[in-house]
């Protein structure tokens, strides 16, 4: 047993506080739009230029000009704004926007995040990843535990090409929660598992190394 | 005052193109692009482009048209994940290929339009973008430092413009646009409407036409890339 991707979601729907700005990336992130919790109103925005972002168009509504950054249609809301890019990053890289959930490929215990590159493979490049770790004030990746090999994503020193140094500020993988002090000198903590798993079955699927912070 | 108004971009585009030259052209995936100048451009036969661009379109429209003609020799670009063509020509060497953090390419675009040569950022430290780079610590913590960009010509895609060259911009549109307008040496425009001048409010115009060369309207097909939508309820 562990979580699901919805309740992958649901678990970092949690993070939201009311009045947050927030940037969601593709896949798994883009569902937490889903699971935003009663009496939490969030801002969502779009890094291709949009603050405000609404949900899906019914059909007769499909605007060719009105996507967001996954290429996705979308709608708009009354407090919508719109603008360029370089506007759009000055508020990502100017630390204006409270919150980005986005996927990962690996992390460390000490926040470094892996998710643009494998190389030898086609690399598709990292589009706004780099600028929203880097200046984003919290980041929380939500991930699958281990590889399709069954590997451990949660490393003591990531593999894979960077996205950034000391970035991430919380883990949520299918087997728990956990806690990096990403500035400080605080070792990475698990504070939550998902339902149905037990501290060892996450231990042994862990790499890095970790305290138990279970409350 | 010069007429800036052409009747069509393959004319727009006339001494404006040479081979070996930088060309930015704005737009967000399939969102907001030039496409008639990038028609105009693989119909001028012009090679051995630079384009920088945040996408490169798909195959068979935008950018992709020009992948097809080998066209392009370089890209710099934030992500190209949609195109098979150019990940054919990337992988068998025929194709040059430059990543830029998406918000490290547009502030480059505005720096170079705006005449700042460098500016520092965080985005990238630590990481292969900073490679080779100049880092400097400023309050305890360390940035990179970028460098402005400029085209030989920049085409972009605007919804309304006046014979001036002013342009205003609609929803997710605007993306790139507006910056890569102000750092082509040249820039042609196409717009869906083009009105008298005075027909726009000048306060809500977002890029002045000082910065555009040659207007031209065209007709547009405004391709979606992921068509998603919402299921109405049995009313």
């Amino acid at each position: 047993m562990a979580w699901s991707r919805d309740q992958l979601a649901q678990r970092a729907a949690k993070e939201l506080r009311d009045g947050f700005y927030v940037n969601l990336g593709i896949g798994i992130p883009t569902l937490v739009a889903n699971y935003i919790p009663d009496g939490v109103e969030v801002t969502l925005q779009s890094e291709n230029g949009m603050l405000g972002m609404g949900p899906f168009p019914y059909e007769d509504e499909i605007d060719a000009d009105l996507i967001n950054a996954g290429k996705q249609t979308i709608t708009a809301l009354k407090k919508t704004s719109y603008f360029s890019s370089s506007d759009s990053f000055a508020m990502i890289r100017g630390g204006h926007i409270d919150l980005s959930i986005l996927g990962a490929m690996e992390v460390n215990d000490g926040g470094d995040l892996a998710n643009w590159m494998v190389p030898g493979k086609m690399v598709k490049g990292m589009g706004g990843a780099m600028d929203l770790v880097a200046g984003v004030k919290r980041v929380v990746v939500v991930m699958e535990h281990t590889s399709k090999d069954g590997a451990s994503k949660l490393l003591k020193k990531c593999t894979l090409p960077v996205t950034g140094i000391n970035v991430v500020d919380l883990v949520i993988t299918d087997l728990g929660v956990f806690e990096i002090d990403k500035h400080g000198s605080k070792p990475m903590a698990l504070t939550q598992l998902a339902d149905g798993v037990t501290l060892e079955e996450i231990t042994a699927k862990t790499e890095a190394s970790f305290v138990n912070a279970l409350g | 005052m010069g007429n800036k108004v052409y009747p069509d971009a393959k004319s727009a585009l006339e001494g404006f193109t040479f081979d070996g030259m930088s060309v930015m052209s704005g737009g967000f995936g399939l969102c907001g692009i030039p496409e008639n100048l990038i028609i105009a451009l693989r119909d001028s036969n012009v090679k051995g482009i630079t384009v920088i661009s945040n996408n490169a379109g798909v195959d068979g429209w935008g950018l992709g048209l020009l992948l097809e003609t080998k066209q392009i020799k370089k890209m710099i670009s934030s992500y190209v994940g949609e195109n098979k063509e150019f990940a054919r020509q990337y992988l068998s060497g025929e194709l040059e290929l430059e990543f830029n953090p998406q918000g490290t390419l547009a502030e480059r675009c505005r720096a170079g339009g705006a005449g700042i040569a460098g500016f520092y950022t965080k985005t990238g430290v630590g990481t292969l973008v900073a490679e080779g780079k100049e880092t400097k610590v400023f309050n305890g913590e360390t940035f990179v430092l970028e460098t402005g960009l400029v085209a030989d010509l920049s085409i972009v895609k605007a919804w309304k413009g006046d014979k001036e060259g002013n342009l205003i911009f609609r929803k997710t549109a605007r993306n790139f646009n507006p910056m890569m307008a102000t750092a082509g040496k040249k820039c042609i425009a196409e717009v869906e409407i083009l009105v008298e001048t005075g027909e726009l409010d000048p306060d809500a115009i977002h890029t002045p036409g000082i910065y555009v060369d040659r207007i031209v309207q065209g007709t547009f097909e405004k391709r979606i890339e992921q068509r998603t939508i919402t299921k109405r309820e049995n009313a």
